[in-house]
C-alpha cells in the first residue's frame, strides 16, 4: 500500500525521470503491440463489415465440427476449445517464466519458457491440422446448376443454404458421370464397407438412385469471402504463433547460454513475454469473430 | 537494486512469491470459467440455429453476451498477465486513450456493411430472393 500512496505522490513530469517509469525497449513493446492492435483489428472489422453485407453467413458450428481422429462425427466447438486452451496454459507459463526472471532464477526461466514453446509448437500442429482438414474435406453442393464435390479454399465456400431438392434434382441431370460415381461413393459414409458396389458399371438411372441425396446435405456455395478471411486473418495470427515460438526459442537459448545472468536481469524474457500474452489477446478475438458468432 | 538498464525505472513493483502465484492461479481460473461459459453459449446458438424457427433476437442477444465474456477477458489477459495494470497511470493512459478509435472503427464499418445489404436487397429484388433464408429446408 505503501508503495501506491508513493506512486501517487510522485510528480512524474517535473523532469529527471521517465514519466512512465518503463524501461525504452519495454514501452516500444507496448506501441508496436498497440500498432499491431490496430492491424489484427482492421482486419477483423473487414470481416465483420462483409459479414454484415451478406444475406447469409455459414454457421460456424456447421463449418467447423471435425475433431482429429473422430471421423465425421459431428463435433461443434470442440477442437478449437483445445486449441484455446492450450494458449491459455502456454500464456500461463509464459507469466510464470517472466516471474522467475524477476527472481534472477534461470532454470525457472528455462523450465517455463521450454514449456511456453511445447505450446505455441501444439497450437501450430492443431491450426496445420484445421487447415488441412478445411482444405481437403469433400462437400457435395450444387453450383451453377451442376453437382460438384469441393472443399473450403479461398475461392470456394461450400457452407452456402441447404439446396432445394427441386433444384438438385435438376442438378443432377446435368452433372458429369464422373462427378455422379464419386457422389454415389460418398453417400455411403455411414455404411461404408458393407457394399461393394461397382458404382462405375451402373447405368446413369441407377446411379443417380444410388445417391445418398439426404445423407450428403447438399447446400449451395456458400460467400466467397469465408475462405480469403478466415485463412487470411487466422494464418496471420498463425504467423505471429510461429515468430512468437522463433523468438521464445531464442530466449531459451540466451538463458542457457547465460546472456541474461551476465546482463544482471532478464527484462528480454519480458518483452519476448509481452508479445506472446499478445499473441494469446489476439486469438481471444480470432475465436469470438470465426467460431462463437 | 539500481542497474543501469533501468536507468528510467523510478520505482520496482514489488509483489512477493504467494501474492503472485495466487493471482495467477486466480487469473487462469477466471479465463478457463469464462472460455467454458462462452463455449456453452456457443452451443446454445447452434441449437437455436437447428430449431425450426430461430429466434432472432434472442441469438443476438447470446453473441452480445459473448462479446461481453470476450472483452472481460481481454482485460484480464492486458492487466495481469501483460501487468498493465502494474504499470503507473501515465503508461495505462498512452496505451488505452487510442485504443478508443477502436469504438468508430468498429460502428462505422458494421453500420456501412449493413447498409450496403440494406440497399441492396431494397434495389435489387432478384438478389434478394436469391440470397433470402427459405423458411423451412
Amino acid at each position: 500500500m505503501t508503495t501506491t500512496a508513493t506512486v501517487q505522490q510522485t510528480k512524474w513530469w517535473t523532469g529527471g525521470k521517465s514519466p512512465f517509469n518503463m524501461e525504452y525497449g519495454k514501452l516500444m513493446m507496448w506501441y508496436f503491440l498497440m500498432s499491431d492492435t490496430f492491424t489484427f483489428g482492421a482486419f477483423l472489422i473487414s470481416y465483420g463489415s462483409i459479414r454484415f453485407s451478406q444475406n447469409f453467413w455459414p454457421d460456424p458450428n456447421v463449418v467447423f465440427n471435425a475433431f482429429p481422429g473422430a471421423g465425421h462425427a459431428n463435433l461443434p466447438l470442440a477442437f478449437v476449445s483445445v486449441m484455446t486452451f492450450i494458449l491459455i496454459i502456454s500464456s500461463v507459463t509464459m507469466v510464470l517464466a517472466v516471474h522467475a526472471g524477476h527472481n534472477n532464477d534461470k532454470q525457472g526461466v528455462v523450465k517455463w519458457l521450454f514449456w511456453t514453446i511445447i505450446g505455441g509448437a501444439a497450437f501450430l500442429g492443431c491450426q496445420a491440422w484445421e487447415w488441412h482438414h478445411l482444405i481437403t474435406g469433400e462437400h457435395a453442393i450444387l453450383v451453377n446448376g451442376q453437382l460438384d464435390i469441393v472443399g473450403q479454399t479461398t475461392r470456394i465456400n461450400p457452407w452456402g443454404r441447404l439446396a432445394a431438392q427441386a433444384d438438385i434434382a435438376t442438378a443432377i441431370q446435368n452433372t458429369p458421370r464422373e462427378m455422379l460415381i464419386r457422389l454415389a461413393e460418398m453417400g455411403g459414409h455411414e455404411h461404408a464397407g458393407a457394399t461393394h458396389i461397382n458404382f462405375a458399371s451402373l447405368p446413369d438411372t441407377e446411379l443417380i438412385k444410388a445417391i445418398d441425396i439426404e445423407g450428403l446435405h447438399i447446400r449451395e456455395n456458400g460467400p466467397v469471402a469465408f475462405g480469403g478471411y478466415f485463412f487470411g486473418i487466422t494464418g496471420f495470427h498463425g504467423f505471429h504463433v510461429f515468430s512468437g515460438v522463433i523468438i521464445n526459442i531464442t530466449m531459451l537459448l540466451m538463458t542457457q547460454k547465460d546472456v541474461f545472468a551476465r546482463r544482471g536481469h532478464y527484462l528480454m524474457i519480458e518483452k519476448a513475454g509481452l508479445y506472446w500474452h499478445f499473441v494469446d489477446l489476439v486469438w481471444v478475438f480470432v475465436f469470438l469473430c470465426f467460431y462463437l458468432i | 537494486m539500481q542497474h543501469p538498464a533501468f536507468e528510467e525505472v523510478t520505482f520496482h513493483h514489488h509483489s512477493d512469491d504467494v501474492t503472485f502465484k495466487k493471482k495467477v492461479k486466480n487469473t487462469t481460473i477466471l479465463l478457463s470459467v469464462i472460455t467454458v461459459v462462452e463455449l456453452i453459449i456457443g452451443l446454445t446458438i447452434y441449437n437455436i440455429h437447428k430449431g425450426d424457427a430461430p429466434n432472432a433476437l434472442l441469438v443476438l442477444m447470446f453473441k452480445g453476451m459473448v462479446c461481453i465474456l470476450t472483452s472481460a477477458k481481454a482485460y484480464y489477459i492486458v492487466s495481469v498477465f501483460m501487468h498493465l495494470g502494474d504499470e503507473i497511470r501515465n503508461v495505462i493512459m498512452t496505451i488505452v486513450v487510442p485504443l478508443l478509435l477502436f469504438i468508430w472503427f468498429i460502428t462505422a464499418f458494421i453500420w456501412d456493411g449493413n447498409s450496403y445489404k440494406n440497399l441492396r436487397n431494397r434495389y435489387d429484388a432478384h438478389y434478394k430472393e436469391k440470397s433470402v433464408i427459405p423458411a423451412k429446408h
